[in-house]
């Protein structure tokens, strides 16, 4: 039996953010893994030699810097790296250039529609004002409404001073843009559709919705609110790949004196007299704490990891209801050279950005009407990168990782598990829509990992493979994530904490949930907080 | 012209109505501009075929706003119903449909789990409704909180989910933006139940069941005050020529066959209307009843209004996705596996909500659906006087027949005609053989011979987006318009869509304030 | 029919007078004007400058967008579009106006060109085309971005109308001020404007860019003997503080450009009642600006002199009791007034004509800052006026 002030269920990003701070705190803290390795689905894997696939989350940009700073993670061995641009491919042959000069932009979008060309900067200004309200909210407590208590009600108006400062016109605009959906949002600037379908995807990645589906406006301000060096709404490698975050983070819990156990699957959180004692492992193993906190996401956590006779059975009914539908895949593959694009031809700056290749909003709602049929997308949207053009750590020079995510991908296929004729038909399809823009690519490809929502939730421990560890709708954010009445990282036992993606303010490499998590338990062990306050945009 | 305290109400459907009642009993001398050579709007009885009445449009009274009812006391203005509460049957032509009632499962095929959800479930709705219910005698309030007077009357609407209480409340924020499916799929089990309340949700609007926003739209179809829908006496223009009764009586006067053809602005100020036949007629206030963009793009027009109000106004959906079928019968429909006693309720063709979903699918294609949703009545048997003795009238809201239609209804209306009675006559078998006549509104017929823009039932999509104080328009929600004279009193303004009078009653308050004597 | 794609490999667009300003830039100073490359200075911005106030100055403002409105409905878009009322812009005249979102917070200024009946051309700061296609919903009007069809100089300063006489323009004197007319140029048309930006007796010439390079070298051919030389944007902006211009993004932010609720202007706020005409039933920002009239601005921009010889740069505004009431938009020596000038945002209701209030300067002499509080006096009138701006004919001298 081993003893700890705190044990934290999973290496992932925010786990092992949240054993920083407590340990920085002075606390005797240990982080007890499933796999073999640290990350959870921010990881780095050597999966063909030689090459470094970020095999699960690929690129960087919601990273608060307030936590990069709090842990020294540049001290710690992170570096980020801005990449330029993007690309949206038309099936006429011709493209879309997200040039980085915003002139360049300009003149781009203009092509397609010199009114668009101009709305963008409307755009730009009424989705900034969006982010600036969410941001404030990133490194902070949901308040819960329902509650009169000081801190509550403290917090309640801050939110409405914050909102109340956005001016009426604003405060109208922002209810709308949290219940629109991405197409009826864009359609009120833009009217190419080449144009909307650019913008659209950030409301659709990994989220169960189709761009006409209320909700998906919100979605693009999760893609949009985070920065690279104050660059707002910018994104960047993690050098050396995703898993170098993790083992940042790890070396900045190691450096405050934390520990992490790797293939230590936690089988249960034990409970006695209401109050959270500690874990045990798979294997027997017994680990003793005042204070345990999960790092997984919501469904595994209270239908997994505790007893329901700890939990009352309107919370398992909570974390049954729980919405948390895969709905992505995606391929890593090492590739002999670089492919070429028929529409950039041999050299063109945009084969270091993202690739898109939905170049309309229907095309868009059919991928999404698959998924609901419970198949992938044949005519599936891909955001697709190659680090290796930007980061040279990622593939032996002149080789190239190309990252593919994959949009929608269903947890079963027609009702039924994915068999392995299913992931073959999957990556035939995802291969035959690059290779209609790149005739060259397939005969490039060295290796391809293949993954589906069920390998993410084989592998990492996401149900149904969601990466957001649950669906970002409003019915599952802010002061409802992952549950009304439990928004504030605490469990429903004493001493049991949350600090996964499931809670506020969710998915993507933030490390802000870990982080409000690590703040929350000191204030009940009444210690001092070694958690950064938000910085203000002002 | 003597029209220094004259107030025009264009449009004399049932809310133009109610306001133009409210106007009158005020002491305002009120003329009311009807397009049509009846009144009633979409609240309409009109003869099919010779011998044959069928409600045109609406066919079910449910929300109607209770003090209206009384304030105007429409049953002393004739307003009866032949039916206060239709049960709803979930048809099934494999064999025996599903009946509700109130709050209960009455009988058929659902689960002994949800027969005992069901009741609390539709509790729990109806409270969360009750706070949109709450609101609907209420001018909407402005989102400005410059000061603590300012925000005081959104802070009521807090305080309207806060008397909830914490648990209803909680569940509320949760519940009130989310897909109908989602909420159903962790609620209830039986496919026939969670049909049948998907189409409720989605039932002109144009959303499908796993569309966010689609438990807020059934939450508004809940917020009236019975459960369950009612079938006036005469059809629906019974309800129109009650509270035109009542407008008249309080000494309103109604033009009918009257067009208006544009408003007549003065110095930025609406000083009258002019109508199509040429004749101009001066106003103290104009008050319309159109829907919003009909009102400020077509009559007002966009050149009155500042820009952003004119782009915001653009940008409103009213997208009609719902038609109506209506036809005539030689006898009475024989539903596969419907008790007798049960023909003259409200019969759903929704057998669950992936089958609504599908249905919705096309639409977003600007297509139609080939298996599409149907709400059915038979008034006549409830209220034998619509049709000859023995015969029958059926009406039917169809969905998604999406007003922008990619192919044109004008080349697919007959084709559709054909399908919707194909669907009909797989769950009555028979009842093909028994029509003497059909006519299938599209909602572009709807446009042309209602005068509803974009041929939408609710005058606009009645999502958080665009309700209460963001409807019809962010900033212009209280009934007045920008343009000093003008107010707009229809379903495209709080508190929307359905039968209910509120818009027409709250617009009365306003404009009594706004153009005093 | 979309233009080709190949355009990125050109970062920056030149205006079709750069082979030619590219020979007079002695210096190779260029910065970028949105897409365009445009000169900072030439030789030397003092001599620039002074070559404007004493001789004359070419400028370059082709970048200068541009949009042409066309259209039986161009008169009332126009007028709903903007503050003031253009109907009193007759054929051939030109008006500065500035226009306003639903709130009354100004978006842009610029000038109306009343080229012919139902023609317009309107030059502003910022690209307009969303914002002037969302005002046409409505209007039977059409609207283009002609920015890259109009070659475009400012010729300014005292002996500009000398240079258009030597250039052959005939009776250029008689044109009076903000009007406009057009002259046979070497097989082609060569409109000309009595406009500007600096204050000065000054015109704005307006070609097809086929025949730019023509323009500029006969213009200097012409000038040889009047003092003429090219200006660039320093000296440019030299010339508009001195004038009491205002310029977007410098002295207001556009509103639509605005992510914070506070931080927009009104006409009023601006100092510029007298482009708002109520006496129009309808415009865009009306009815904020009457509610605004009522119940009073937030800010009034003023006119500052500044006491000693410090620029005031970024400097912040005090009232008399050292209460930050606002800030210094921008900020020069004016060599004409012979004075430290700024324009400054102040809160109401601080700013009234002749008050007293303070600037705290910060300044640097050989690496070394200081600090003064220097005493300012709000000014009415611009800082540099001379007569020969509004003189008819024009004085050649």
């Amino acid at each position: 039996m081993s003893r700890y002030d705190a044990i934290v269920v999973g290496a992932g990003h925010n786990g092992l953010t949240s054993a920083a701070f407590l340990a920085k705190a002075g606390l005797k803290v240990i982080v007890l893994e499933r796999n073999p390795w640290i990350g959870g689905a921010t990881v780095s894997r050597e999966l063909h030699p030689n090459w470094i696939y970020s095999n699960c989350s690929y690129v960087c940009s919601l990273l608060r810097p307030e936590i990069y700073r709090a842990l020294e993670l540049s001290r710690h061995g992170l570096q980020i790296v801005p990449y330029g641009g993007g690309v949206t491919f038309t099936r006429d042959g011709d493209l879309l250039g997200g040039y980085v000069d915003k002139e360049v932009r300009r003149r781009e979008v203009a092509r397609f529609s010199a009114r668009d060309a101009d709305a963008y900067l409307r755009y730009g200004r009424d989705v900034m004002r969006q982010c600036k309200l969410v941001r404030a909210l990133l490194m902070r407590t949901p308040p819960d409404p329902t509650s009169f208590r000081p801190r509550d009600l403290k917090e309640l108006l801050h939110v409405g001073r914050e909102f109340g400062k956005l001016g009426e016109a604003a405060i109208y605009d922002t209810i709308r843009f949290h219940t629109m959906s991405i197409a009826d949002y864009l359609g009120e600037y833009f009217e190419s559709d080449v144009v909307k379908a650019t913008f659209a995807g950030s409301g659709i990645i990994g989220t169960a919705l189709g761009v006409q589906s209320p909700g998906t406006a919100y979605v693009l301000l999760h893609h949009y609110m985070g920065d690279v060096d104050g660059q707002m709404g910018a994104w960047g490698f993690a050098r050396g790949g995703m898993g170098s975050v993790s083992k940042a983070l790890a070396a900045a819990l190691a450096a405050y004196g934390g520990e992490v156990r790797v293939s230590a699957p936690v089988a249960r959180i034990n409970v006695r007299g209401g109050r959270a004692t500690g874990v045990v492992l798979d294997n027997g193993d017994e680990f003793e704490a005042p204070v345990v906190i999960s790092g997984l996401d919501p469904k595994r956590t209270f239908l997994k990891l505790m007893d329901p006779k700890d939990l009352t059975p309107k919370l398992v009914k909570s974390a049954r209801d729980f919405k948390i539908r895969g709905s992505s895949g995606k391929l890593n593959i090492a590739l002999d050279g670089r492919p070429t694009f028929t529409a950039l031809g041999a050299k063109h700056p945009l084969y270091a950005g993202d690739m898109h290749f939905l170049d309309s909003l229907e095309r868009y709602e059919r991928a999404y009407d698959d998924w609901k049929r419970g198949t992938w997308s044949k005519d599936p949207y891909l955001d697709l990168l190659m680090p290796s053009m930007t980061d040279p750590t990622m593939a032996p020079p002149g080789k190239h990782f190309m990252s593919v995510f994959v949009q929608y991908v269903p947890p079963l296929v027609e009702g039924r598990e994915w068999t392995d004729a299913d992931r073959e038909g999957f990556k035939k399809t995802v291969f035959a829509q690059i290779s209609r823009y790149s005739p060259d690519f397939e005969k490039l490809v060295l290796h391809a990992e293949v993954r589906t929502p069920k390998e993410l939730e084989a592998e990492v421990g996401l149900t149904e493979g969601n990466i957001f560890q649950g669906e970002l709708t409003f019915d599952q954010l802010l002061f409802n994530r992952p549950f009304p009445g439990y928004a504030q990282y605490r469990g429903p036992v004493r001493g049991m904490y949350m600090c996964g993606s499931g809670t506020h303010p969710g998915g993507g490499v933030m490390a802000a949930p870990g982080a409000n998590a690590a703040r929350e338990v000191l204030m009940d062990l009444r210690r001092a907080s070694t958690v950064p306050e938000g910085w203000s945009d002002d | 012209m003597t029209d220094a305290g004259r107030i025009v109400v264009i449009g004399a459907g049932h809310n133009g109505l109610t306001c133009a009642a409210y106007l009158a009993r005020a002491g305002r001398e009120v003329l009311v501009l009807e397009a049509a050579h009846q009144v009633g709007g979409a609240a309409v009885t009109r003869e099919l075929t010779r011998g044959f009445r069928v409600p045109a449009v609406a066919h079910l009274l449910q929300l109607l706003d209770p003090r209206v009812q009384k304030e105007l006391d429409l049953a002393r203005h004739g307003l009866a119903l032949a039916r206060p509460a239709l049960k709803t049957v979930a048809l099934n032509p494999e064999g025996e449909p599903l009946v509700l009632e109130g709050n209960r499962i009455v009988s058929g095929p659902a689960s002994a789990a949800d027969r005992a959800a069901y009741p609390d479930f539709i509790d729990r709705m109806r409270r969360y409704a009750g706070v949109l219910a709450r609101q609907h005698g209420r001018v909407p309030p402005r989102l400005a909180w410059g000061s603590w007077r300012e925000a005081l009357p959104a802070g009521l609407i807090a305080l309207d989910i806060r008397r909830l209480g914490r648990e209803d409340m909680r569940e509320f924020l949760r519940v009130v933006t989310m897909p109908i499916h989602d909420l159903l799929e962790e609620s209830f089990e039986s496919p026939a139940l969670k049909g049948a309340i998907a189409l409720d949700a989605v039932l002109g609007t144009k959303l499908g069941p796993r569309s966010g926003n689609s438990v807020f739209t059934y939450l508004h179809r809940l917020s009236g005050e019975s459960q369950d829908p009612a079938l006036p006496r005469g059809g629906m223009g019974a309800v129109s020529e009650a509270l035109a009764a009542a407008a008249r009586a309080a000494g309103a006067e109604i033009r009918l066959s009257a067009p208006v053809a544009t408003l007549i602005v003065v110095d930025g100020c609406v000083t009258g209307v002019k109508l199509e036949s040429g004749e101009e007629i001066g106003a103290q206030a104009v008050v319309s009843n159109a829907d919003p963009k009909t009102t400020l793009r077509t009559l007002l027009g966009a050149r009155h209004l500042e820009a952003e109000f004119a782009r915001r106004l653009e940008h409103t959906r009213s997208i009609g996705t719902a038609a109506k079928l209506n036809l005539a019968l030689a006898g009475p429909p024989q539903f596969t596996g419907l008790a007798p006693a049960l023909a003259g309720e409200r019969l759903l063709i929704a057998p669950d909500s992936g089958y609504v979903d599908e249905a919705f699918n096309p639409a977003k294609y600007r297509d139609y659906s080939r298996s599409p949703v149907l709400e059915i009545t038979v008034p006549s048997v409830a209220d034998p006087e619509l049709a000859p003795v023995g015969k029958h009238v059926l009406s039917a809201i169809v969905q998604y027949a999406p007003y922008d239609l990619a192919a044109g209804w004008d080349n697919e209306r007959d084709a559709y005609r054909e399908i919707l009675i194909g669907v009909l006559e797989r769950h009555a078998p028979g009842l093909r053989k028994l029509i003497v006549a059909a006519e299938v509104l599209t909602p572009l017929d709807l446009e042309r011979q209602f005068r509803m823009g974009g041929g939408h039932w609710h005058h606009g999509e009645m999502t958080i987006d665009q309700f209460m104080m963001l409807r019809p328009v962010p900033g212009a929600a209280q009934y007045a318009m920008p343009v000093a004279g003008l107010y707009l009193c229809g379903a495209g303004c709080h508190p929307g869509g359905g039968v209910m009078g509120a818009a027409g009653r709250n617009a009365a308050r306003v404009v009594l304030e706004g153009a005093p004597r | 029919m979309r233009a080709p794609a190949g355009h990125y490999l050109q970062t920056v667009c030149y205006t079709p007078f750069h082979s030619r300003t590219a020979a007079a830039n002695s210096l190779n100073l260029w910065h970028r004007w949105r897409d365009h490359t445009v000169a900072d200075a030439y030789f030397d911005v003092g001599l620039e400058y002074t070559a404007l106030r004493n001789a004359c100055a070419v400028f370059d403002l082709s970048p200068m967008t541009k949009h042409r409105i066309t259209g039986p409905d161009a008169l009332p878009f126009l007028n709903r579009l903007v503050t003031r009322d253009v109907a009193k812009i007759k054929p051939g005249r030109v008006g500065y106006c500035l226009w306003c979102d639903d709130q009354g917070q100004v978006i842009d200024d610029g000038t109306i060109f009343h080229l012919r009946e139902n023609d317009y051309r309107l030059c502003s700061q910022e690209r307009q085309l969303d914002w002037l296609l969302t005002s046409a919903l409505g209007f039977d009007v059409s609207i283009r971005e002609e920015t890259e069809e109009v070659a475009s100089l400012a010729l300014q300063g005292p002996t500009s109308c000398a240079v258009l006489k030597s250039l052959g323009l005939a009776a250029i004197e008689t044109l009076t001020p903000f009007a406009m007319r057009s002259f046979a140029f070497e097989g082609t048309e060569l409109g000309v404007s009595r406009t500007g930006f600096t204050g000065d007796l000054g015109y704005e010439l307006w070609i097809d860019p086929a025949h730019a390079e023509r323009l500029w070298d006969r213009l200097f051919e012409a000038g040889e003997f009047h003092g003429l030389k090219p200006m660039g944007t320093h000296a440019l902006e030299m010339s508009r503080i001195e004038a009491g211009f205002i310029q977007a993004g410098v002295d207001f932010l556009p509103a639509d450009r605005a992510i914070r609720a506070d931080r927009t202007r009104s006409p009023f706020e601006l100092d510029l009642a007298w482009l708002v005409d109520f006496k129009k039933p309808n415009f865009t920002g009306r009815r904020a600006l009457l509610e605004e009239q009522r119940h009073g601005s937030r800010f009034r921009l003023v006119r500052l002199d500044v006491e000693g010889n410090k620029p005031a740069k970024d400097a912040y505004i005090y009232d008399g009791k050292r209460n930050v009431i606002g800030a210094v938009t921008c900020s020069m020596w004016s060599p004409m007034a012979k004075a430290s000038i700024a324009l400054a945002s102040v809160k109401v209701p601080f700013g009234a004509p002749g008050e007293e209030l303070w600037a705290e300067i910060y300044y640097q002499k050989e690496l070394k800052w200081s600090r003064v509080n220097a005493r300012c006096r709000v000014l009415t009138g611009p800082f540099f006026d001379p007569p020969r701006r509004r003189l008819t004919p024009a004085p050649e001298r």
